[in-house]
């Protein structure tokens, strides 16, 4: 068969040279509709009369907020609404992710139990609460179960100190006496004895093959210390307890239902996912690695320990920190029942309040972007490191 | 606990035992019986209780306190959902308030599906869902034969025909605005469109990703990320309340069409992460050697690639579909009518207040019917698919 040269190969025939113009046209193409949307926006904003420009941030915000973790009045700004709806999103996803790994664990653990009642029960949490939308769930705890509970004058109560009714959950508060520094000190004092700790006990290993009990010191040291400076110097700490007064509770620290029903719903959704994920990290693990750990007279506890858990988080991790991912962009459904979190408080009453759609939706799309974005770069550090060190 | 030893299933006969003549036959018996076999607890409900919930003490606390949460936890249920309930009547006089109210379903039932779509048209949207289920139940039961066909006149011709019977306008159908759409109908219209546009854009990009053109390749990834990184709820904020601003204003942008589009790129961007699994896993040889007998880009990719790597994930875009199924109820906070918001909407007509319990129990219910049945069908198509390679 004769071969042609390359010269000699019609010019449109050559993949280099098409990709080339290929990649023109499409390069062409986009800055062709992203210039037509800006023209367009500039348009509609213009016989609108909404001026471009994150100047809105600065302006007064006016309306209130039920739960915010900084100071925050209607004479606010903008820019202070984005921050606390902010910090409501990032609280809400921290005590939902908490909640979640302990559930999830504990229901993927029970999945693989011998004993079949456990094992089934588990079975249908998962199969239930995976397969209905986390909005039905959400819209489920809020208006069935916590819009029931009975008002405030007819709070279920817990030892007349914890309360719980339609306004949410009420209990003691804590509150600091002149000398509670001191056991603040010690417990700050007690995380580096702690942290210096392990890494003495690693590099002792390393060295003598010996290993310290770092848990259980660790444990002890962390509990013990702050407790014995806060006995010494005559427990500086009172309560504040709620009482009733009125129509509601005065004192004390009160979870609104917004707050627990989407904690509620989030967790109980992203542990089934967890429990799965659970589940088939352990099953993971070859059964040739427990027999082998077995034959080396291995205890139970340290087989569990150092061989069967390393191995089996090499494939939970990177799944679990992805559920994670899902349970902060989740969080974002809050806006359904009105809790006060970065989509609701931002992208809803100031967007409704100022019309700056663009800047609004892009620096939310920016805030969940970049937690995601970072979270992935983390994963990928884990990743390299728990890589199977392959001969 | 005791050694139990298994006796042998036929047990020989005693050995005749040296130094006596034994007869042929005898009427009695001279030596013991051998001993019967144990019971074998391992077999019937006895053992089966014995091996799963009662081998040893911390098995049988731990199966009690499961029965007595189950007993203590079913039984309210049960009684609430079933025993007492009220199914038959018209108006909320027919509860008598102890258990559930489903008269407040069966009530406004046809809403539930049809949504505000005309009483005269309903069956153009009959007609749909029956040619849906036809289709489906064709492509899930094995034995049925041109599966391909079917799947590209699903993907293809049945969006033609529901559009045009469900919109109308068109050979002497009325037209009904999406505004009028609602229930069940909206649902699976979303859902539907959702699954067929984003299958192909979803591997497009995935084929975008692995492209040796860099312009292609970088435009692929950032796509896929952005929509991966952000919550999809913004998204349908970002479609109802920023589009309309970047198209000329003369146009009139429906608002349905605006959320598909953005339900549509969203998950596109799931599906290119799992299409691109799949083309990971296909060895470079094979597109080498279809290189080798001279096939184009295109045919490589559509004759040999893509059909090994779709195949192989199928059961990752059946859990996506699930997803996307799930997610269609956050139109309703974009003001759109779908199951989930017409049953909320029922809540708060004066005529039924104080029924939350029940609509959003029989709402859970609808969806969870259709999720977990996709999810036991990916099931089984990972097990049918699974040839240990």
């Amino acid at each position: 068969m004769p071969t042609t040269p390359l010269d000699r190969v019609p010019l449109w025939r050559r993949p280099a040279l098409r990709a080339l113009i290929f990649q023109a046209l499409l390069l062409a193409g986009l800055v062709a509709l992203i210039g037509m949307m800006i023209n367009n926006a500039l348009t509609n904003l213009e016989s609108r009369g909404i001026t471009t420009g994150l100047g809105f941030l600065t302006e007064r915000a006016g309306f209130s907020i039920p739960q915010t973790l900084i100071d925050y009045s209607g004479d606010s700004t903008y820019g202070r609404t984005f921050f606390v709806g902010l910090l409501n999103t990032l609280l809400v996803s921290a005590l939902g992710i908490v909640a979640a790994t302990i559930i999830g664990f504990a229901v993927g653990i029970a999945r693989l139990s011998p004993n079949w009642l456990l094992a089934r029960l588990a079975t249908t949490f998962v199969e239930i609460f995976r397969n209905i939308p986390l909005l039905v769930q959400i819209l489920f705890w809020y208006f069935a179960v916590l819009q029931a509970l009975p008002s405030p004058r007819q709070s279920l109560s817990l030892f007349e100190a914890f309360f719980l009714n339609v306004r949410g959950i009420t209990v003691p508060a804590p509150v600091a006496q002149p000398g509670f520094g001191f056991t603040q000190l010690a417990l700050a004092l007690a995380i580096v004895v702690v942290v210096s700790l392990a890494f003495f006990a690693r590099r002792r290993q390393v060295r003598t093959g010996k290993a310290l009990p770092v848990y259980r010191l660790g444990a002890a040291i962390l509990i013990g210390l702050p407790l014995v400076v806060f006995v010494v110097s005559g427990a500086p700490l009172s309560w504040d307890v709620p009482a009733l007064k009125g129509f509601n509770f005065a004192g004390g620290i009160t979870v609104i239902p917004e707050l627990m029903a989407l904690w509620l719903a989030l967790s109980i959704y992203t542990a089934a996912f967890i429990a799965e994920i659970v589940r088939s990290g352990i099953q993971s693990v070859p059964k040739g690695q427990i027999e082998a750990s077995r034959a080396i007279s291995l205890p139970g506890d340290i087989t569990l320990r150092k061989v069967v858990i390393p191995q089996a988080m090499r494939v939970i991790v990177p799944q679990l920190t992805s559920q994670y991912l899902n349970l902060i962009k989740n969080s974002s459904l809050a806006t359904a029942i009105g809790y006060p979190d970065l989509v609701a408080v931002f992208a809803g009453t100031t967007l409704n309040q100022t019309g700056q759609a663009i800047e609004i939706i892009a620096m939310t799309m920016a805030v969940y972007l970049t937690i995601s974005l970072v979270v992935s770069a983390l994963m990928n550090v884990y990743n390299a490191r728990t890589l199977l060190k392959e001969r | 606990m005791s050694e139990r030893i298994d006796p042998p299933a036929n047990p020989p006969v005693n050995p005749p035992s040296e130094g006596h003549l034994v007869p042929r036959a005898v009427a009695t018996r001279t030596e013991m019986l051998d001993p019967r076999p144990a019971p074998d607890m391992r077999h019937g409900v006895v053992g089966w209780l014995r091996t799963r919930l009662f081998n040893g003490p911390v098995n049988s606390v731990v199966s009690l306190v499961v029965l007595a949460v189950l007993v203590w936890g079913l039984t309210p249920l049960v009684q609430w959902a079933l025993i007492d309930a009220d199914w038959i009547g018209t108006t909320r006089d027919a509860c008598s308030g102890e258990g559930a109210c489903w008269v407040f379903i069966s009530a406004r039932f046809e809403t539930i599906v049809y949504g505000f779509y005309p009483d005269a048209a309903r069956f153009r949207v009959d007609i749909t869902l029956a040619l849906l289920a036809a289709l489906i139940a064709w492509l899930v039961i094995p034995r049925l034969p041109a599966k391909p066909w079917v799947g590209a006149f699903a993907l293809v011709g049945f969006p033609i025909i529901a559009y045009v019977l469900l919109l109308g306008g068109h050979f002497g159908l009325a037209y009904v605005p999406t505004r009028e759409w609602g229930g069940l109908m909206l649902t699976l219209t979303v859902a539907t469109v959702g699954i067929v546009g984003s299958l192909p854009l979803g591997v497009i990009l995935a084929l975008g990703r692995r492209s040796k053109m860099p312009l292609v390749k970088s435009l692929s990834v950032v796509f896929i990320e952005f929509w991966r990184g952000v919550p999809l709820i913004t998204v349908l904020f970002m479609a109802s309340v920023m589009l309309p601003l970047f198209v000329p204003d003369e146009v009139e942008f429906d608002k349905l069409l605006r959320a598909l589009i953005g339900i549509m790129f969203f998950w596109s961007a799931y599906m290119a992460e799992v299409v691109r699994g799949g083309l990971q896993a296909i060895p470079k040889g094979q597109e080498e050697a279809a290189k080798a007998l001279g096939l184009g880009y295109w045919r490589r990719m559509g004759l040999i690639v893509l059909p090994q790597a779709l195949k192989l994930v199928i059961p990752g875009i059946v859990n996506t579909f699930i997803a996307l199924f799930k997610d269609t109820s956050l139109v309703l906070i974009i003001g759109l009518f779908d199951l989930l918001a017409i049953i909320r909407s029922g809540l708060t007509d004066t005529n039924w207040l104080g029924f939350a319990t029940e609509g959003y129990v029989f709402a859970a219910l609808m969806f969870w019917v259709f999720c977990f049945s996709m999810s036991r069908y990916s099931q089984v198509l990972e097990r049918k698919l699974h040839r240990g390679h």
